[in-house]
């Protein structure tokens, strides 16, 4: 989190809105998202699962299944071009070149029947227009830099032969094969062991540092927030409800769905006041995830939230700036803001 | 590698052992022999002259003397005469091999060349109009008879040309290449139907994969993602049934050599087994039999060429 952000915005996103439109009504699984995100800089989306972070990556690249889903709303402004408006042709140009994305199941996201070296080399065929030699050579030197050990055998190797570890940095490799302006990591390091995870982190941190990346990190997990994001934004059904930068979010939460995720982690041994005799009891949000083609009236957190009142029910609050570069959007913020000990 | 093989070519003898236990109890459990065919055909009664043939026959013996005579014929490569023709068994079968070969193996080509890439079509349109058209020709190759297939377009043949194209060796090899290309039709569209319902249901299955939202996000076109990611994967198991539709090809063939009058192996099994041609009928079922299990074998070391987690491992 040391290193020097950029103050170029690279990618705007505004208003993003996609529907699901389904037999059993219409899924908002993102309405009305917007963020900015700048060269060098890891913002990271956090919420819960079906809270409409996958979803946003997704249509950023546009590869929302269609149908049923279709992003109805808003302009994604990369480097000035909106994508959403982008023929498909265009498009493709853009995906893995400019912008490129990783995913969460390095066991399943790799095609099974070609070598890694083809899979990390397609990238560069498509969008630098290398023979195919001078690809495969390039993406051995991808893959040194992804710290594969024995690069040159690793590429002529099959997915089922790499550990998922391996897997992932070769994943990290494709994506960053043409030095693209944003990447997106859908969950990095969920499907990976612990001490893979800082790894493969420090590893993304490492070449963004490098290349000057503008970084999208979704993830569940608050401690990778933690570990490399600089602004976070909370996503709880569908719809944005906290942003900050990293520090202050963890530090000042202002929306009681994020005072509640915070609460549930567990914290032996972080607060040196949590002695033995003390125990921090684990806090958990009553209540589950409002189904998205069925939302409450008012803040769809409402019907969990301690601090709901009438007028949570009745309408949507507002996202505002509560405190400088603070936003969120709760009608009680300023009662749900509480510092964590 | 080695060893593996080493392990299908004995396993492939044990079958073919079965097969010719089985062939040769069928032949015998089938009421009369060929001096009652001869016999009842000609109208002739003396019990003398019949028990003669019988005799020079060797069909008196004890049927596992006759087994292990043909057996250890087969071994040595006798493989006996002709009851009818009284011609030595391989020059009877071995001039017909090729006839039945090249129509089998043009019917499976068809089917191939058809069944994957309209199979391919009917996934990536699923749900289309296009997609229900593909599907309603390929449910009509699995419900059609292939000899009413055969007589269909025999009758169309009559009916627009006045004419059916006839069966000539005299042909050159490409007039009889042109020939058989409707009667391979005729046999193939069964194999044709079943790849191409394969074929869409393993693609619809891989094109779900996360590893074809990885192609995509890449920038790979559709044609890419289709032909390059998805189909390599999706081929796998219709492999499997080219394999087994070649075996179930000699059934259609069968008749559609008949329909067409075409002079292979298929249609003189028939022939042979009516006449109870044991000789004929052994080892042309003993051929057909190796044929069957030469392509199982050869299907499954394909496997291994396309998807590099089935590694053939001694």
């Amino acid at each position: 989190m040391d290193q020097q952000v950029n103050t170029q915005d690279v990618l705007k996103v505004n208003g993003l809105t996609t529907y699901f439109f389904t037999r059993r009504g219409v899924v908002k699984a993102v309405d009305d998202v917007s963020f900015t995100v700048r060269a060098g800089e890891t913002l990271a989306i956090v919420g819960e699962s079906g809270c409409g972070k996958s979803i946003t990556a997704l249509s950023l690249m546009r590869l929302i299944p269609s149908p049923p889903g279709r992003t109805i709303a808003g302009t994604v402004m990369l480097d000035g071009t909106d994508l959403l408006q982008l023929s498909e042709p265009k498009m493709r140009q853009m995906r893995g070149n400019k912008i490129s994305m990783i995913f969460q199941e390095p066991m399943t996201a790799l095609n099974p029947l070609l070598t890694i070296g083809r899979q990390v080399a397609e990238t560069l065929i498509l969008h630098q227009n290398m023979s195919r030699q001078a690809a495969q050579a390039r993406a051995v030197e991808m893959l040194k830099f992804v710290k594969i050990p024995e690069a040159e055998q690793r590429a002529r190797e099959y997915p089922h032969q790499l550990s998922g570890g391996m897997r992932q940095r070769a994943m990290i490799a494709m994506a960053l094969a043409c030095n693209p302006r944003v990447l997106i990591c859908d969950e990095p390091t969920t499907a990976l062991d612990v001490t893979i995870q800082a790894q493969i982190l420090e590893l993304i941190v490492e070449l963004q540092r490098n290349f000057g990346t503008a970084v999208i990190l979704i993830t569940h997990d608050l401690g990778v927030v933690a570990e490399t994001a600089h602004r976070v934004i909370v996503m709880y059904a569908g719809r944005k409800v906290e942003e900050a930068s990293a520090e202050e979010l963890f530090h000042r939460p202002l929306h009681p769905y994020m005072n509640g995720l915070l609460g549930s982690i567990p914290r032996v041994g972080l607060t040196k006041r949590a002695t033995a005799s003390e125990h921090v009891a684990l806090q958990e949000i009553p209540g589950i995830v409002p189904a998205l083609n069925d939302l409450p009236i008012g803040c769809a957190f409402a019907p969990r939230c301690p601090n709901a009142g009438d007028k949570c029910r009745a309408a949507i609050p507002p996202f505002e700036e509560k405190l400088p570069g603070h936003f969120a959007a709760c009608w009680h913020s300023d009662v749900g803001a509480k510092v964590p000990t | 590698m080695g060893s593996y093989l080493i392990r299908r070519i004995l396993l492939m003898l044990l079958t073919l052992f079965g097969v010719s236990v089985l062939i040769f109890t069928l032949l015998r459990l089938v009421p009369g022999n060929i001096a009652d065919i001869l016999f009842d055909a000609a109208g002739m009664i003396d019990p003398v002259e019949k028990q003669k043939i019988i005799r020079e026959l060797g069909l008196d013996q004890p049927l596992v003397v006759q087994y292990m005579q043909w057996i250890s014929g087969l071994l040595r490569g006798d493989l006996g005469f002709s009851y009818i023709s009284e011609k030595p068994t391989i020059d009877e079968i071995a001039p017909r091999i090729p006839i039945t070969a090249s129509l089998a193996a043009m019917a499976l080509t068809l089917s191939v060349i058809t069944g994957v890439p309209l199979g391919v079509i009917s996934a990536v349109r699923q749900n289309t109009k296009l997609d229900y058209a593909l599907r309603v020709f390929s449910l009509s190759g699995l419900s059609l008879p292939s000899f009413w297939l055969g007589l269909l377009i025999l009758m169309g043949f009559v009916h627009w040309f006045g004419t059916i194209p006839i069966y000539d060796r005299n042909n050159t090899p490409l007039e009889q290449l042109a020939f058989m290309l409707v009667p391979a039709m005729a046999v193939g569209y069964r194999a044709s139907a079943l790849i191409m319902r394969l074929t869409r249901s393993s693609m619809l299955e891989v094109l779900r994969q996360d590893y074809i939202r990885t192609a995509r996000s890449k920038g790979v076109s559709d044609t890419g993602v289709n032909y390059d990611h998805a189909l390599r994967n999706a081929v796998v198991p219709v492999i499997t049934i080219i394999g087994i539709e070649a075996a179930f090809l000699i059934g259609g063939l069968i008749v559609t050599e008949t329909v067409f009058n075409i002079p292979g192996v298929a249609r003189f099994l028939v022939e042979a087994i009516r006449m109870r041609d044991y000789p004929i009928v052994q080892n042309l079922v003993m051929f057909i039999a190796f044929s069957v299990v030469t392509i199982n074998l050869l299907v499954d070391l394909a496997y291994s060429l396309i998807d590099p987690r089935i590694r053939i491992t001694d």
